[in-house]
């Protein structure tokens, strides 16, 4: 039985990365898990969050906002709207999503409210994953 | 017949305009290079979006309470043009082929007595258009700040379209955009993105766990699949642009070589003719001692 996975994560503007995993810690809508080999075939849906990828050479982490991951028994695809390899984050990069998350939040009409609120949390719960502040 | 100098001028001009169209085809082809690089980057995750929408959609399209960015408003009364242009010229037919589809399709709506409205993303379209269909155009997005497409521009595009839809101001919306086939081949394309279209590609179906709910991630995937398709869109877009600049420039270069050869004919046979003129006056004048 195969142990590893086809772990492909794709940016609208580029392909980010392409291994054979051992487990893929997905941040989903409802909560984290992990797809490893012979998972049930799952789509979900992304929260903005921090993607690890364990394969042969190490651990990967990436910083993924919205999109879907959709997961077989033998690959795992994340459609990742933005995705950056986490050292790729710098605090100004950072910043500049936090306050466009603000934005969205303030801006946000009765019946979305709950919906942008939560980006905004799910957010700044990242930051303080990945070690980057989310003061204003 | 022009004098000497005159046609001495000329040449120069030609010249000077064959080395300007000869740098453009140039830059065109490096710009071209890079505008294929970004569509192939991005087609992986169009394939999948498209691939995982279609399965979706098959699933969920037959319910009542399908979204209505699946389903339509139910009406097919007001369209909206998306016409995608360049921000510059000097391109070919380029701009003017997409905005001759987009005048086409207008008129068609036109004549079964629906309401048309445009939306213009790019300078050249929206000049093209503004003198038949100016009182139709409802907003205009500028991109020539954007050195490089970027998918924030498409959400920008996206989010305007999106917003409009969820004000209720039109049913259907359609992009117009040209489609890179080669460098001396582009095809104007239209495309329906609202009510949302996917091709069934008919794989086999896995059956997958969905969560949150299957409403749910519809919900959320459709209007970042109209971003996608947008996206895809502009890449295509600013890929037959350069290709067709490329195509242009080469022809414009070609032809003012082949000027320069005939001004170069007509010069060295006026110059002869001047010689031969001058010799005949000093010989008729020494025979005449």
């Amino acid at each position: 039985m195969a142990d590893t996975v086809q772990f492909d994560l794709v940016s609208p503007e580029r392909r980010l990365a392409s291994v054979q995993a051992r487990e893929v810690q997905i941040p989903g809508a409802d909560g984290d898990m992990t797809a490893m080999a012979d998972h049930a075939p799952t789509i979900t849906t992304l929260r903005p969050g921090v993607l690890r990828v364990v394969h042969a050479g190490g651990t990967d982490d990436y910083v993924v906002s919205g999109g879907f991951a959709e997961i077989t028994a033998a690959s795992v695809s994340v459609l990742a709207e933005q995705a950056l390899p986490k050292g790729e984050v710098t605090q100004a990069l950072f910043d500049g999503m936090l306050a466009e998350a603000r934005a969205a939040a303030s801006a946000a009409e009765a019946g979305s409210v709950d919906v942008a609120a939560k980006t905004l949390a799910d957010m700044l719960a990242m930051g303080e994953q990945i070690g980057l502040s989310g003061r204003v | 017949m022009a004098s000497l100098k005159d046609l001495k001028n000329r040449i120069a001009s030609v010249k000077s305009t064959r080395k300007i169209t000869k740098a453009m085809q140039m830059v065109a082809a490096a710009k071209l290079r890079r505008a294929q690089d970004a569509a192939e980057q991005a087609r992986p995750y169009t394939e999948r979006f498209n691939a995982v929408m279609a399965s979706l959609a098959s699933a969920a399209g037959g319910s009542a309470s399908a979204p209505r960015l699946l389903a339509g408003t139910g009406q097919d009364m007001v369209h909206l043009l998306v016409v995608m242009t360049a921000e510059r010229g000097l391109c070919g037919g380029f701009n003017s082929s997409i905005a001759k589809l987009a005048r086409s399709h207008a008129e068609t709506l036109v004549r079964q007595g629906k309401t048309v409205k445009i939306l213009t993303v790019g300078k050249k379209g929206r000049e093209a258009l503004k003198r038949d269909w100016g009182q139709c155009f409802v907003a205009h997005v500028d991109l020539s700040g954007a050195k490089r497409i970027g998918y924030v521009n498409a959400q920008e595009v996206a989010r305007d379209v999106l917003g409009r839809f969820d004000a209720g101001e039109f049913d259907v919306a359609t992009i117009f955009f040209s489609r890179f086939e080669s460098v001396i081949s582009q095809v104007p394309t239209a495309q329906q993105v609202i009510p949302a279209k996917f091709e069934d590609t008919g794989a086999a179906e896995t059956l997958y766990d969905y969560e949150p709910s299957e409403e749910a991630i519809l919900a959320d995937l459709l209007p970042r699949g109209v971003a996608t398709q947008v996206f895809a869109a502009l890449l295509e877009n600013a890929a037959s642009e350069q290709g067709a600049r490329m195509s242009a420039m080469d022809n414009a270069t070609r032809n003012a070589g082949d000027m320069i050869d005939r001004l170069t004919i007509v010069f060295n046979r006026s110059r002869q003719a001047k010689i031969t003129n001058e010799l005949i006056e000093i010989i008729s004048g020494a025979e005449a001692l």
